[in-house]
């Protein structure tokens, strides 16, 4: 079947937006760490682009259909691996997420986000009929259920939210009928409460400093605080490049990681937010682009589960910066720094890829 | 290959295009949220990341040194390290107060309840919470830099007094401003700052008192220094010189020793305050940090009076002294005429009721003229002036010549003693004067009141020849008030011989403090602070006495006037106070002279030392300061005000 693809094949746009949005990461990464402890740190996240890039094209070589008949053996690698982190896993920063491979420790759940995109790619191309059922509704809900939980646990709930676009895009698509839709937002809203019991001390404070962030300024209300104030300072025109005195003098929370959107906005305005923001409607629609012109539901279903996971993560990690949401920790795709997230980034990329390339192979 | 794809390319394009739509939504309520925060609300932000980033320390202005007349300093200055608590952020600053309190030794309940006194004073203004930092405090602050952000040191100037209360009264204390001040003085005072409470220090203190400089520095989000902005440098305040002489200021110190009262010296030419001393004094030293209030209680409730400043205040009996008053009224009023005499057999009796002469008992005085009723201080003599007088000619000359109101000295909360009048009286008690008073007032006891200063300043104008000049510590004073009161020259020769002879004639009350080869005249006075009787009916044994002592030199147109007062003595106030006052004289003129050998290489040579100008009105220097000084409505003065140059 590959023999056929050739390099004109490839997206080449998708790729150039994507190189632009590492671009962008990497510049602010510098800025944000070379006066600092952290220095160098952008030559790090250069490598994990590098590993990246080889891997979406690696994966790109290997036919989605191979990859999603092995759905149902994924599924299980990835709740044993979820398994495996909560018994042996590493424990940083207050959570169990990571296992150390090849000298580097990997966060279990991002290859877990991946796995269900494929799964529920597969679950929902085999569904025949127009609309969906409410059977099959409650199968797919299973199928992201057990890994959620799992991933809970950890506890991880910024990853373990990330499923839940997959399957309301997935569901969607293969054709959610609005009245099972109004009835699960309706359970939704009754839930809230029983969810807020289980949330962990910290999440609650993350929750109700969002709701009330001047009353704890120096609480975990400082977080989303500072960075507002580093996006407010930076007016339209921005402080410039590594003069953002809120990024520089460590105002801002992991300004490098989950806040860099912050320190970008800072030190280059409502231009920079402009540009970046701007890269990432291109890349979201430009995958939606591809999922239109897959050749078959299988691959459609893949390119939206991409494309629901890195909007949901683009969403709620810039609505965070802004103070219009509360922290969850849930990276911005491409730019922050960090190797789990962005490998995953690229091979779902890889999977897009993928199924570009065999739009025209029969 | 499986079963479950089959080229099905049945894609939902309406919902996939309906995805599209809402990626676009999304995106553009994010940048909408972006268009708030930075161009919106752009400014507000602006300001508050500047806020994070630069903190403000104040630079404070050492306060200017006080100097004695040849440049000797008497108030100086030391650094000392203060511990500030910035209160931006009050969540953290009451997570962190247990720590800090245990940090730097301080009682918790104290700094809660600092805190909560300065609630009102706005955030960003930190407040001192210790004033002296150890060198363990200063380990404490700089090791916590990162979790307890909130301390900062400030280099402070305390005060440096001479110890033992050296000159206390004169050079007064500072303390720190209260929040009543620091409300009232528009910003210009901020909590911990240090201001002059009395004394010198307080009349001076806009003149002492620096311009505190700022120091603006940027600070990581843990409060580390990141570097410098721009600094304003403090101004330091002016250094002020007095008029005080620390040697003879010395001898006054030494000489009241560990006795109550007070000793002033002035020079009459010019009205400079020469050597100023109250008995007991507190040492301001301990006040330079801060006072606790236990001990500032007991200060205020102490019997010996430490707060009291004596030379100013105290309003005491005059005694015999103001036989001199009554003197120069004879002889300016003739009533009784010059050459009147009077018998004294040891008393008199005056509108039915005797009146002992001091000598009763033990001798009498015979038959007296005025000179000999001054040098033998005869009571009886002026019993009889004061009677053939009467009150309000007594009171008129007395406030003529500058009793029972303020000298104008240059020193807050002057007294202004007490004449006593028939008005007065009346408006006092709602009755009418007694004769008989008056002959208790004809030698210095009864309701009249006097102040040392005043003593001193009123003889000294008396032997000037009526020519009376403000009484004031700072050496370039400018317009220094004068007042002139029309003295025949008989009147005073005949007053200033009779206070020559008090020292220098056999017979003479002050018979015992002669000086040799210098014209020292005087005039000794014991008040009696209850009768003989009472005293011995309240197991006193012998009465306590006020002793005064006042003198001055050469006989016309003295250099040099000295009124020293012994509270609570048992003894005759030229004995109790004399040698004081002989003691600065001799002072005066053993400097005079060595002066005088040396000629004038010493004098040029002291730093910020300038010269005396014999004439305060003459000579213009900067800076000057002018007196303010309070006109009384009967007697005419010059006075200008006049502002410092900036």
């Amino acid at each position: 079947m590959n023999e056929t693809t050739t390099t004109r094949d490839y997206d080449w746009w998708l790729l150039a937006i994507v190189t632009a949005i590492c671009a962008l990461g990497v510049l602010e990464i510098y800025s944000a760490t070379h006066g600092s402890a952290l220095v160098g740190m952008h030559t790090k996240q250069i490598r994990w682009l590098v590993i990246g890039f080889a891997l979406m094209f690696v994966l790109s070589r290997i036919d989605y259909h191979l990859i999603m008949d092995q759905a149902p053996v994924l599924y299980i690698i990835g709740i044993a691996a979820l398994a495996a982190v909560l018994l042996v896993g590493h424990t940083r920063f207050g959570a169990k997420r990571w296992i150390p491979v090849l000298g580097e420790f990997l966060q279990v759940s991002e290859l877990v986000k991946l796995i269900i995109i494929i799964v529920l790619a597969r679950f929902f191309a085999e569904v025949r009929t127009d609309e969906l059922s409410l059977q099959d509704l409650i199968k797919a809900g299973l199928l992201v259920g057990i890994p959620l939980v799992l991933i809970l646990k950890q506890p991880d709930l910024g990853t373990a939210l990330v499923l839940m676009p997959m399957l309301v895009v997935g569901a969607f698509l293969a054709g959610l009928q609005w009245k099972h839709a109004a009835v699960i937002v309706l359970i939704g809203v009754m839930m809230l409460p029983v969810g807020w019991h289980f949330l962990k001390p910290y999440q609650k404070e993350r929750v109700t400093s969002f709701l009330h962030p001047e009353e704890d300024a120096k609480g975990s209300g400082y977080q989303v605080l500072q960075s507002k104030i580093a996006v407010g300072s930076g007016g339209f025109w921005g402080k410039g490049f590594g003069n953002g005195s809120q990024n520089q003098l460590g105002y801002i929370p992991v300004r490098y990681s989950d806040f860099i959107m912050s320190a970008w906005a800072e030190e280059q305005g409502f231009k920079g937010v402009l540009l970046a923001l701007g890269l990432y409607m291109a890349l979201l629609l430009r995958l939606v682009q591809n999922a239109q012109r897959a050749k078959d539901r299988a691959g459609m279903f893949l390119v939206m589960g991409v494309t629901a996971a890195l909007g949901f993560h683009v969403l709620v990690n810039v609505a965070m910066v802004i103070g219009a949401m509360p922290v969850t920790g849930i990276p911005l795709p491409l730019m922050s720094y960090g190797g789990s997230a962005t490998l995953f980034v690229f091979l779902a990329i890889g999977l897009v890829m993928n199924v570009r390339l065999r739009r025209f192979v029969n | 290959m499986s079963y479950w794809f089959r080229n099905d390319n049945r894609l939902p394009q309406e919902r996939l295009a309906a995805a599209s739509y809402v990626i676009v939504g999304m995106i553009t309520l994010l940048l909408l949220g972006f268009w708030k925060l930075q161009v919106i609300d752009s400014d507000k932000y602006g300001v508050m990341a500047e806020r994070n980033r630069v903190r403000s320390i104040p630079i404070i202005a050492p306060r200017g040194r006080m100097l004695d007349r040849d440049g000797r300093v008497l108030v100086d200055n030391y650094p000392s390290f203060s511990v500030l608590l910035l209160r931006d952020d009050m969540a953290a600053v009451e997570k962190n107060l247990p720590a800090i309190a245990d940090g730097l030794g301080l009682s918790l309940d104290d700094l809660k309840e600092q805190l909560s006194n300065t609630g009102a004073l706005p955030k960003f203004q930190p407040i001192v919470i210790k004033p002296e930092a150890t060198p363990a405090d200063v380990a404490f602050i700089e090791s916590h830099r990162a979790d307890i952000p909130l301390l900062e040191m400030l280099m402070v100037h305390r005060r440096r007094y001479l110890p033992g209360g050296f000159m206390a009264h004169a050079s007064g204390y500072v303390g720190e401003v209260s929040e009543q001040q620091i409300e009232a003085s528009n910003g210009k005072y901020r909590p911990g700052d240090v201001a002059g409470k009395s004394g010198l220090e307080r009349q001076y203190n806009d003149l002492l008192v620096g311009t505190d400089g700022m120091r603006r520095v940027i600070v990581n989000s843990v409060g580390k220094e990141m570097g410098r902005l721009s600094q304003q440098e403090a101004i330091p305040g002016k250094q002020i010189q007095l008029t005080i002489d620390y040697d003879l200021q010395q001898v006054a110190e030494n000489g009241l020793g560990d006795k109550k009262g007070a000793v002033i010296a002035l020079d009459p030419r010019t009205g400079e305050v020469l050597a100023f001393a109250s008995h007991p004094s507190p040492d301001p030293n301990d006040f330079a940090i801060r006072v606790s209030k236990e001990e500032w209680q007991r200060l205020n409730e102490d019997q010996g009076k430490p707060l009291l400043n004596r030379v100013t205040q105290a309003q005491l009996a005059p005694g015999s002294v103001f036989k001199i008053i009554m003197a120069t009224a004879m002889l300016e009023s003739k009533t009784p005429p010059q050459n009147f005499t009077a018998f004294c057999p040891g008393y008199g009796v005056f509108y039915g009721q005797m009146h002992k002469c001091w000598v009763y008992g033990k001798k009498s005085h015979g038959v007296v003229n005025l000179h000999e009723a001054i040098v033998q201080s005869c009571d009886v003599f002026f019993y009889n002036v004061g009677q053939r007088m009467g009150i309000d000619t007594i009171s008129k000359y007395a406030k003529m010549l500058g009793l029972g109101a303020r000298t104008g000295i240059d020193m807050p909360s002057e007294e202004a003693g007490l004449v006593p009048s028939e008005e007065w009286v009346q408006r006092v008690y709602h009755h009418k004067w007694y004769p008989g008073s008056t002959i208790s007032v004809s030698i210095g006891q009864g309701s009249v009141m006097v102040t040392p200063l005043q003593v001193a300043y009123v003889i000294g104008g008396i032997a000037s020849g009526g020519e009376f000049k403000q009484p004031h510590l700072m050496k370039d004073a400018q317009n220094v008030g004068a007042k002139h009161v029309e003295l025949a020259e008989s009147t005073v020769e005949q007053v200033t011989q009779g206070m020559y002879g008090v020292i220098n004639e056999a017979g003479g009350t002050g018979n015992s403090i002669k000086l040799q080869g210098i014209e020292f005249c005087g005039k000794s006075g014991t008040a009696q602070m209850m009768s003989y009787s009472a005293a011995s009916r309240l197991g006193l044994g012998k009465g306590k006495n006020d002793g005064w002592f006042v003198g001055f030199a050469p006989r016309r147109d003295p250099e040099i006037v000295v009124a020293a007062v012994v509270e609570d003595t048992s003894e005759h106030g030229g004995t109790a106070a004399g040698p004081v006052v002989r003691d600065i004289v001799k002072a005066y003129y053993d400097k005079k002279e060595k002066k005088s050998q040396g000629q004038s290489t010493a004098q040029n040579q002291q730093p910020g030392a300038e010269q005396i100008s014999a004439n305060a009105h003459a000579v213009a220097e900067a800076p000057k300061v002018a007196l303010k000084r309070e006109v009384p409505a009967k007697v005419t003065q010059v006075v200008q005000k006049k502002q410092e140059p900036e």
